[in-house]
């Protein structure tokens, strides 16, 4: 497997006069409320992960639990206290102030929760911005910036101004502006949270229709566990600056590895999470019936077809060869059975 | 003792108020000699203590000192005006080469450093004024004026009043639409018709000038102050202390560094545009929402790219603001700085003062008060006006105003040069209108005031004697009798029990330096006149600000009020009082209380309206009367920003105290008046002004602890 394209090492982010000296202090060992007592903050408390290409990982907390601050941090819109970060291999840490604008230049694009847009600017200026500032003349950035602007399906408005447009199109010319530069990394910082319920859906549809598209690596931060499962390639679910759990969207609603995130996991409609590879046996018994199902396929999509069956229904890859098998009641319990309320 | 238990802090405020007045009574005046002991300070008196301190003798009398601490500070003027002194002819002499004399001569660096800026300053207000009104020095500048001599032709032409005034109406069209514009248009004929075009044109050329010097400095240094904290703690002393400095105070240095006439002007008014500048810079950058930085950051914006192309363009409408603010300080500058022979309006407005000639006063005081609240209108218009989109415009739609302008300076000149045929007998009235010749109303208004002095000359003169010896004098003598310990006491009680100990030292310090100084009784007489006008202001300003909030449209109609009074300069002030009341200290009294009621008004009105809709409709739900309602909620609520008018009403009550010096009143402004006319003067002149300020800063550090922590408590913000 390739170099990953993020990679954290035990980063810290502490706030406070002197954070430095006192994560020295403490040795690895950080706890929050000591450090509380020093007049410090624990912003990020030991992350370590990877993140691949082509992945969309979804950090999801509740406010002030530290992930818009670690995002800062792979950003380098804060320094971070300690550990280490590595964007496709280049210490990020480590960079002067050229190569960090640079990389930024080139490489990252960002979404925030605001939008975050140039009052000054119209549409299509405010698209056409980090290309301006990387120095493409102005004709070829606007030509750009309207090749972006068709993209996200604003086209007929790309001369009005922000203050003219509604929150959902107004998030439309953030994601836009941070496509701009094709980056390779794409940063977004709560983006569909400012948003109508209605429109947050429709943006998030969008927003997966692109993502087809463009295939980036994505950090997306949410506070919205429903959202997290809806985007994720995989989940990091943090807590007080540390991250509970990461793992794919099936691991954690199957296996919640503490108690915090088991919360989360209890209301989620299981059948429109779980793909049947989940919860299938990978023994193929010899009582098995005529219907086949892709392991693929979310439980919701056939769950009908399978529990009118009798006999266990086989399960089989994208090659049409039998992997496995389902049994109607296993189909039932996972969508019924282990939940708290119901015992 | 449970009341005591419940209410502590009444218990405290009583026990400190039974300190002072005990203290008070303590410290009996002494009856030997007149109350205004000022002169203490200059009278040799075998019974006086005299030593050493500093160098000055410091000179006393030994059974006052509780009333008034012995004038320790009385080195500071003297030493202020050595080392001024000392910069200007002794300090680092160099060789510089003189161009008049063509040869080297030797002179010290700060007396150079300032003729140069004189000359550079004077070139530029020339500039401007030439191009206005016409003349010769610009050119004389790159020239000689034997040159000048030689070619007769070579001469600025100045612009014909139809042109700058159709100008001023188009900019004003652009900024603020047709209304704005056919209020500018009508002003500027009004200014030519009545033959104040050349005094205002000097007034505006000064304000071309000092306007954008102080928007750049202001700029930068707000700049500076949001990107560095130590630059910013640095400034914030200086700005508080100039926020509430009077500008006439400000003027006695100038004197002294640069002498007398614009230039002098323009600098000092430099030194007082720019603070609210770098507030409002300051306020507006840090106004940024972070995510906006953050973005400009992810684009890849170096430092310069993230201030230039993000950050001062996102805070546009706050820096605006401040350019409005600044105009304004110019402005009234621009009058202030008659005292020290700047021309203009304020010159015409000074010496027509000087002459009891009200009506010539009142023309100008006209002219000044339109040319403010259109300076006022068009700024502010700039600030709130967006940028439109124009690239789906063509070329005449896109620069229609300047077509148009174009087209005017054609018309005007042929209009010009049409008037200097048709004009024979001298006088081109479409060129300019001269100051004698235009339609003077004068003679009108005198007569007007000498009806009412023969109408009402008994009733005034009665409500004046009246006012006299049964308010102002028995009010003079209480303040009189409040000991500089006492005072000392009371204040830094009353900064403990507010702001805790930080607080108290800081007030404690600023009184200390009032006490020090050579004029204590005179500092008395200062605040029982702002006093004065501070209760009646808030008393009708509270009263007004309230019965208005009961309606909109009122409220509006006010605070538009409020606005235009606001943009006068407070000199202004003094002509319709002096009109009514003479040359007493009712006049300034009353100057003050108008001058004064415009913060108190509108923060009244601006604290009810700032009460949220929803507890408003909460409060109808339960059930409340108006009075009620107004009573329990709205003003509980509004009480804290009510205060910061207060504040605001203190301020403006001490300029004009202060200016009020110019009528003829018997207090610190008195001293900077006569600081203004002596060769000596800078010294005393800055130290009393400091003086004032620190009145001031003793209330604003009261009120704005005050005000924090409630609004912390109420947890509005």
């Amino acid at each position: 497997m390739s170099e990953p394209v993020i990679k954290c090492e035990s980063v810290y982010k502490i706030f406070g006069e002197n954070a430095k000296t006192m994560l020295k202090e403490a040795n690895g060992n950080v706890d929050a409320k000591t450090f509380q007592e020093n007049g410090c903050i624990v912003g990020v408390n030991n992350a370590s992960f990877e993140v691949s290409k082509g992945e969309m990982l979804v950090v999801m907390g509740l406010s002030g639990s530290g992930k818009s601050t670690l995002l800062r941090c792979i950003s380098r819109l804060t320094d971070a206290t300690g550990g280490k970060i590595f964007i496709e291999g280049q210490d990020l840490l480590n960079l002067n102030n050229k190569e960090l604008i640079d990389l930024r230049r080139n490489k990252m694009g960002m979404v925030f929760q605001s939008f975050a847009l140039l009052p000054h600017k119209t549409v299509v200026e405010n698209i056409a911005f980090p290309l301006q500032i990387k120095g493409i003349n102005t004709d070829k950035s606007i030509n750009k910036a309207m090749d972006m602007v068709k993209l996200v399906g604003l086209d007929g408005r790309e001369n009005y101004f922000p203050r003219e447009l509604s929150g959902g199109q107004q998030q439309r010319v953030g994601i836009a502006r941070s496509l701009a530069v094709e980056p390779d990394i794409w940063f977004l910082d709560e983006p569909f949270s400012a948003l109508d319920p209605l429109i947050r859906k429709e943006m998030q549809d969008e927003f997966l229709r692109l993502q087809e598209k463009l295939q980036k690596t994505i950090m997306f931060i949410t506070h919205d566990f429903d959202e997290a499962l809806k985007l994720a390639d995989r989940i990091a679910i943090m807590k007080d600056g540390i991250i509970e759990q990461l793992d794919t969207p099936a691991n954690i609603v199957l296996n919640p590895a503490t108690e915090y995130v088991r919360k989360f996991t209890e209301e989620v409609p299981r059948e429109k999470v779980l793909l049947i590879a989940d919860v299938m046996d990978s023994t193929t018994t010899e009582d098995i019936g005529d219907l086949k199902v892709t392991k693929d396929e979310i439980i919701e999509n056939v769950a009908e077809k399978i529990l009118t069956q009798e006999k266990t229904v086989a399960v089989i890859d994208n090659n049409n060869k039998i992997v496995g098998s389902i049994n109607p009641t296993k189909i039932i319990n996972t969508v019924f059975g282990r939940r708290k309320n119901n015992n | 003792m449970e009341l005591f238990k419940k209410y502590p802090k009444l218990f405290q405020w009583i026990f400190l108020l039974i300190v002072f007045f005990a203290l008070c009574f303590a410290i009996d005046v002494p009856e030997t000699y007149k109350f205004i002991r000022g002169q203490a300070e200059f009278v040799k008196d075998p019974n006086q203590s005299t030593f050493v301190f500093l160098g000055k003798e410091v000179r006393y009398y030994a059974f006052d000192v509780f009333w008034r601490l012995p004038p320790l500070l009385g080195w500071l003027p003297i030493w202020i005006n050595d080392s001024l002194f000392f910069l200007m002819n002794e300090w680092m002499p160099m060789e510089f080469w003189n161009e008049d004399t063509q040869e080297y001569k030797t002179r010290p660096l700060v007396l150079q450093i300032t003729r140069n800026l004189t000359a550079f300053m004077t070139f530029l207000i020339e500039l401007i004024r030439e191009i206005l009104l016409g003349g010769l020095e610009t050119i004389v500048a790159f020239t000689s004026w034997d040159w000048i001599d030689a070619n007769p032709w070579a001469e600025l032409p100045g612009l014909p009043w139809t042109i700058v005034a159709a100008g001023s109406a188009i900019l004003a069209y652009k900024l603020g639409g047709r209304g704005l514009a056919i209020f500018a248009g009508l002003a500027m004929t009004y200014i030519s018709i009545f033959g104040q075009w050349k005094p205002s044109m000097q007034t505006l050329s000064f304000i071309l000038v000092a306007a954008p010097l102080s928007f750049i400095f202001g700029l930068s240094l707000g700049i500076a102050a949001f990107k560095s904290k130590r630059v910013e703690k640095a400034l914030y002393p200086i700005l508080l202390v100039m926020q509430t400095m009077p500008q006439y105070a400000v003027l006695v240095p100038a004197l002294v560094l640069f002498g007398v006439g614009d230039h002098a002007a323009v600098i000092i008014t430099m030194i007082v545009a720019v603070p609210p500048m770098i507030l409002l810079t300051l306020l507006g950058l840090r106004a940024v929402p972070p995510e906006v930085i953050e973005a400009g950051r992810m684009s890849g914006c170096n430092n310069w790219q993230l201030m230039f192309k993000v950050l001062i363009p996102t805070a546009r409408r706050d820096i605006l603001i401040g350019v409005n603010q600044v105009i304004m300080v110019c402005f009234s500058m621009a009058v202030i700085s008659a005292f020290i022979g700047a021309k203009g309006l304020g010159f015409n407005l000074l010496l027509a003062l000087n002459q009891l000639n009200i009506g010539l006063a009142l023309e100008a005081g006209l002219c000044i008060s339109l040319i403010a609240i259109l300076l006022d209108k068009m700024s502010l218009a700039w600030a709130n006006k967006q940028v439109d989109y124009f690239g789906n415009l063509n070329f005449f739609q896109r620069n229609k105003n300047s077509l148009f302008f174009g087209l005017i300076m054609i018309v005007g000149i042929a209009l010009a040069y049409f008037g200097s045929i048709y004009f024979k007998d001298g006088y081109n009235y479409l060129f300019e209108v001269p100051h004698n010749k235009g339609i003077s109303t004068a003679g009108f208004w005198n007569k007007g005031v000498d009806w009412i002095f023969d109408t009402f000359f008994v009733y005034i003169k009665a409500f004046n004697t009246w006012l006299i010896v049964e308010v102002l004098q028995p009010m003079r003598a209480l303040y009189l009798r409040m000991p500089a310990i006492a005072t000392i006491v009371l204040v830094v009680g009353a900064g403990y029990l507010i702001g805790g100990t930080r607080s108290a030292l800081v007030v404690c310090g600023l009184t200390l330096f009032i006490a020090l100084s050579p004029w204590w009784d005179r500092a008395l007489v200062t605040t029982y006149m702002a006093t004065f006008g501070v209760i009646v202001s808030c008393i009708i300003g509270f009263t007004v600000g309230t019965l208005c909030f009961q309606n909109k449209h009122f409220t509006k109609f006010m605070l538009n009020v409020c606005d235009i009074f606001q943009t006068f300069p407070s000199f202004v002030y003094l002509i319709p009082v002096m009109m009514l009341f003479g040359i007493t200290d009712t006049s300034v009294l009353i100057a003050v209380i108008v001058y004064a009621t415009i913060p108190a008004t509108r923060y009244t009105i601006e604290g009810l309206r700032s009460v949220p809709s929803g507890l408003h409709d909460a409060a109808t739900m339960s059930g409340v009367t108006k009075f009620q309602r107004l009573f329990k909620i709205e003003f509980p609520l509004a009480f804290p920003h009510m205060m910061l008018g207060l504040n605001q009403t203190i301020v403006f009550a001490l300029f004009m105290v202060i200016i009020g010096a110019f009528i003829g009143t018997e207090d610190l402004g008195q001293y900077i008046l006569k600081a203004l006319s002596d060769k000596k003067g800078a010294g005393i002149g800055l130290t009393l002004g400091i003086c004032v300020a620190f009145i001031g800063l003793i209330f604003d550090n009261l009120i704005r602890t005050w005000v924090d922590k409630r609004k912390k408590h109420l947890g509005i913000d």
